[in-house]
């Protein structure tokens, strides 16, 4: 009975999700389900308020410097790999190379990824996921999308996600109670790196739910078109808000660009 | 021997002259030479500065204010941000804008800069013709882990020489990404609103230490 029930459930669950999604189309164009969003975005930061940060606060505080520098170059090198796949994928043969030349230099003289030797030795990491190729193949990335836990995405990368995590070699790991741990150590020293990164977000931001969207949205697009040749990368481009101005989008863009008449005059 | 020893001699002191004289002429200096220099400068300063490091807010704004800020556009940089919303702002309103976005920004790059520690800098080379007036400067800065993070500049040549308008943080451009939050909160409250939010937010800013997280070593 519960095997039958199970695919009911997560058709009904799926369901519900596109219903709520559908019923709270927001004004900014790349975020149409911001009231969706939002609400994920609060529950995640009551998570990472009450759980994760402090645990993750905690470890910083305390592990050893050289512990922490293991566990992120230990999970780093099996992401390396996955990495190395996605490189392939794109078509970047060279840069696949060298992360499979990272993976192998790591696995076996870093001590299975302890030490990044590779680093030193001139290679540097990279990080590609499924979701990067298929915006390489030409996917475009969808509305912005807030998932529990996982963080901000877009609709094409959540619909990778399923590939990367079945790319992701710790998921394979046996015994379970092995994989679990190393799995929530992970998670605590991702978070721990990402300190300092969220006290300075939170000073620059008015609104930090739209600030980090506005970021991630151009950051994810600069990873897909890392030499400026994606359409978020016109400079000083008004967007569609520019329908209810006085002045036609074009002279406003000139004007933008060669510095408003009030502009020119020294701000020191 | 003897020649090609003076003669190393001789380009040491040409170095450090051509090093000296460089720092008030920034007029005729190249954009990617300008930012590497104020960067590598503000660097060097943070990594030797205890002070500094131990999250000093006014020795670290100190520092921004005199080594930075000469060379950035706050003005043109606002004027972006608030898009189409400047040009129906009075003289008043972009002038407070401006004022308190600077100081957004200001303690923004400090707390920033008070984690300066084992990275370093690595510029990419310049891509324009000699006679480009708006450039884009590539650089990454390497981490002691985890990849390189890519900061870019967008400078643009004025008439008092090269200042920079945007700022590039992995991937995302300050611009850019204010542009939104500029945009909604002007929605909301008009201009004098988002004038009011920020000078809010600055208030809070300036009565909280920097770097909260420090790491305790």
């Amino acid at each position: 009975m519960i095997r039958t029930a199970k695919p009911f459930r997560q058709a009904a669950l799926a369901l519900g999700v596109t219903m709520m999604l559908a019923g709270c189309a927001g004004p900014n164009p790349r975020d149409p389900y911001e009231g969706f969003n939002r609400a994920m975005f609060s529950f995640n930061d009551t998570v990472d308020t009450y759980a994760l940060k402090p645990v993750a606060t905690v470890y910083k505080n305390v592990t050893p410097s050289f512990v922490q520098t293991g566990v992120s170059n230990f999970f780093g090198n099996l992401g390396d790999a996955w990495t190395a796949v996605n490189q392939f994928l794109q078509g970047n043969g060279e840069a696949g190379m060298s992360d499979l030349s990272r993976f192998a230099l790591n696995s076996t003289l870093g001590i299975v990824g302890l030490f990044d030797i590779a680093s030193e030795a001139g290679l540097p990491k990279h990080k590609e996921d499924f979701g990067q190729t298929l915006g390489v193949w030409g996917v475009q990335s969808g509305p912005y999308l807030m998932l529990p836990l996982l963080g901000p995405s877009t609709v094409r990368d959540t619909a990778a996600l399923p590939l990367d995590i079945a790319g992701d070699i710790w998921r394979y790991k046996e015994p379970v109670y092995i994989r679990n741990i190393g799995t929530g150590l992970r998670v605590v020293d991702q978070r721990a790196a990402l300190l300092d990164a969220s006290s300075l977000l939170e000073d620059a931001a008015l609104d930090r739910y739209e600030f980090i969207r506005d970021g991630f949205l151009q950051r994810r697009e600069s990873q897909i078109h890392p030499d400026g040749d994606g359409p978020m990368r016109k400079p000083a481009k008004d967007d569609d808000m520019e329908t209810s101005a006085p002045v036609s989008s074009e002279s406003a863009t000139k004007e933008l660009n060669s510095g408003t008449p009030a502009a020119k005059p020294d701000s020191q | 021997m003897k020649f090609i020893k003076q003669l190393i001699a001789l380009a040491t002191v040409a170095l450090a002259f051509n090093a000296h004289a460089a720092a008030p002429a920034s007029a005729n200096e190249a954009p990617d030479v300008l930012v590497k220099r104020i960067s590598q400068d503000v660097i060097d300063t943070a990594k030797a500065d205890k002070a500094i490091q131990a999250g000093d807010t006014k020795k670290v704004i100190d520092l921004v204010e005199t080594k930075i800020l000469p060379y950035v556009d706050f003005q043109r940089m606002t004027a972006l941000a608030a898009g189409r919303f400047w040009r129906d702002a009075t003289p008043d309103q972009q002038k407070a804008l401006t004022e308190q976005f600077r100081a957004l920004l200001v303690f923004t790059y400090s707390g920033a800069l008070s984690q300066v520690k084992d990275q370093t800098i690595e510029f990419k080379p310049l891509r324009a013709a000699a006679d480009d007036t708006e450039v884009e400067v590539r650089s990454q800065v390497n981490m002691p882990r985890g990849e390189p993070i890519p900061l870019n500049y967008r400078v643009a040549k004025g008439p008092q020489g090269w200042k920079i308008y945007d700022i590039n943080v992995l991937g995302a451009w300050l611009v850019e990404t204010y542009k939104g939050t500029f945009a909604s909160e002007i929605s909301k409250g008009g201009m004098d609103g988002l004038i009011k939010a920020l000078t809010e937010k600055n208030k809070k800013l300036a009565s909280k230490p920097l770097n909260t997280n420090a790491p305790k070593k």
